[in-house]
């Protein structure tokens, strides 16, 4: 063990300070947020809540939860993250398979390959993609919010180049058992392929959770709206929410405030994100990583 | 040939419905961009429109608002390159002095965090603790200063949005930065110390030389998208105090050409910025492939 020289011990103590700093430049938003959405509205709009809630009350909760916006937006996203997954998952399967194997022993590869990275380079827009979903019908549909997009041309490859990686005696042997080409995706391959279908559900779990735009844009009637959706319109409309719900919630509406009520239901939004949090560092590094091995 | 077919079959049949939606929703919105060079009206549709050649796009380059929306989208785009690139290898370096592997692990499980937290939600928050009775601005104001107008000064607003992505992005860019130093071979680092090399010598002649090529790869991926500016972000929290400093090639298409209900011209944008794109992207991936062998496909 050798003995640190001054400057280190200085460089050690600063370094640990900024370290810090950075840790709570993360942590700190998120825990005034919540001690904001916990206290009485005298106390913060008189700019007296930092971290800790003063003057308890779940107020800001209740009205949230009983004024019917929110808890049927957030039941218009969770059909939305279950169906785009499961149509995405359905689609990268059965894409990436076919894909992997080689162009000697699926002619055609290069044309379906091509088809695919084309569209990963090179996009119409969102003004022809929004003429599309008018004169295809599919407006306030929530169908227009799961099929666009439902096949991620990365996450294809990421899978393509996991089935690749596989040692190819799994096919063969597969075949020799008088298997096709469907008994071994759905009995031989898929159960191997976890890992890598863990990574790209992951990823498509996260573009329909975190997606507001088409539902802002699709979506005429609000009772639609997935949501992020609602979640922008709220920040910006709060005392018309709390004059909608003035009626049946006028016990609620002297125990709150604009902040406190936004501050509440921006934090049980992020309730779920927090929930699968560890499951998301431990597969997003990995699958972007993934992507990129040789193919 | 026939024997081939017949074994291969079941392959195109799996890929039928991956095409389909790829043929509607992809190539969809690129058949669309026709419009960009008609007098676009949806009730007259793509054959019914007038043809117009170039006129649209004549239109937007002499624009005033479009070509201030292009220097804005360059702007805070490399800047948040720039920062987003510098911002994580200094934490990862800073982080590689820490000897300790769980306060190691537990700093990066909390910085990696906003990563997760979707704009939508962040902007609200931003909004919350940013504003003019904001807890950013009740704490610099106990020390004497301010009130900053992060959020509608047109002078900070580009910054406000360049630091905030390269907050919600740093603890990515250091779990990235912070593998390559981990496997880094000791043995470089023993030999440095036999000719007499402090840790700060160390850092500048071993570790940085070998973090040169993926911090050439991030860097020049990233550019490949520096006509994305930040959609989600900038969308969600300008308005139109800061639209002279703020606003970017996608919402003025939003704004203009959605919004606005001008779709021919929204889309001239559109193709030009896709044109553009294809472009970089094109050189950005062959770079990478050059210094970092790195392939997507």
């Amino acid at each position: 063990m050798h003995l640190m020289t001054r400057g280190q011990k200085i460089f050690r103590v600063f370094n640990y300070i900024i370290l810090l700093l950075a840790c709570l430049s993360c942590l700190l938003p998120i825990l005034h947020i919540l001690a904001i959405s916990l206290s009485s509205p005298h106390y913060v709009a008189a700019g007296m809540v930092n971290l800790v809630p003063r003057g308890l009350t779940l107020s800001s909760y209740q009205f949230a939860m009983e004024g019917g916006r929110f808890t049927r937006a957030f039941w218009v996203s969770i059909q939305r993250v279950v169906l785009g997954v499961s149509i995405t998952m359905f689609l990268l399967v059965t894409t990436a398979y076919p894909l992997s194997k080689s162009s000697q022993r699926f002619k055609g590869r290069h044309f379906y390959m091509a088809f695919y990275v084309i569209v990963m380079i090179f996009q119409g827009g969102v003004v022809p993609f929004y003429i599309l979903i008018l004169n295809l019908g599919m407006m306030d549909s929530m169908w227009s919010l799961v099929l666009p997009g439902s096949v991620q041309v990365f996450s294809m490859i990421i899978l393509m180049n996991f089935i690749r990686s596989l040692p190819p005696e799994l096919e063969e042997a597969s075949m020799i058992d008088g298997a096709g080409h469907w008994k071994t995706l759905f009995l031989v391959y898929l159960p191997v392929l976890k890992p890598a279908l863990a990574v790209v559900a992951l990823f498509a779990f996260m573009r329909h959770w975190e997606a507001w735009w088409d539902g802002m844009m699709f979506m005429r009637n609000q009772n639609g709206w997935p949501l992020q959706t609602y979640l922008r319109h709220m920040m910006n409309n709060f005392r018309d929410l709390m004059r909608e719900g003035g009626g049946h919630q006028h016990h609620l509406i002297g125990m709150l405030n604009e902040q406190t009520g936004r501050a509440a239901q921006l934090f049980m939004s992020l309730i779920p994100t927090l929930i699968i949090y560890p499951f998301l560092q431990k597969h997003f590094t990995k699958g972007l990583v993934m992507g990129s091995v040789k193919g | 040939m026939l024997r081939q077919l017949k074994k291969e079959w079941p392959l195109h049949v799996l890929l039928i419905p991956g095409l389909i939606i790829t043929a509607i929703f992809s190539y969809g919105p690129i058949y669309g961009l026709i419009m960009a060079f008609q007098d676009f009206s949806p009730a007259h549709g793509f054959w019914g429109s007038p043809w117009v050649g170039l006129d649209n796009f004549r239109w937007i380059f002499s624009e005033a608002q479009f070509q201030r929306a292009l220097f804005n989208t360059f702007f805070i785009s490399l800047m948040k390159i720039f920062f987003g690139v510098v911002t994580p290898v200094v934490f990862a370096l800073l982080l590689n002095e820490i000897r300790l592997s769980s306060v190691k692990r537990v700093f990066q499980t909390i910085i990696y965090i906003p990563n997760f937290i979707s704009w939508v939600i962040l902007a609200g928050i931003f909004m919350t603790i940013l504003g003019s009775r904001g807890i950013v601005n009740t704490t610099i104001g106990l020390f004497g200063l301010g009130p900053v107008d992060f959020l509608t000064d047109p002078g900070n607003f580009p910054w406000t949005m360049i630091w905030t992505d390269v907050w919600r992005r740093f603890g990515f860019g250091t779990v990235v930065y912070l593998a390559t130093i981990v496997s880094i071979d000791p043995g470089l680092y023993e030999s440095a110390v036999m000719d007499g090399a402090g840790r700060w010598k160390q850092t500048i002649k071993v570790t940085l030389p070998l973090m040169t090529p993926i911090i050439i790869l991030m860097s020049v991926l990233a550019l490949g998208n520096v006509l994305d500016a930040g959609f989600d972000q900038i969308f969600n929290l300008y308005s139109p105090s800061v639209f002279e400093t703020g606003d970017i090639i996608q919402t003025y298409v939003f704004r203009v050409g959605l919004h606005g209900a001008n779709f021919e011209i929204g889309a001239a944008v559109g193709f030009f910025n896709s044109v553009v794109s294809l472009i970089l992207m094109l050189i950005a991936l062959s770079v990478a492939y050059k210094v970092a062998n790195y392939k997507v496909f």
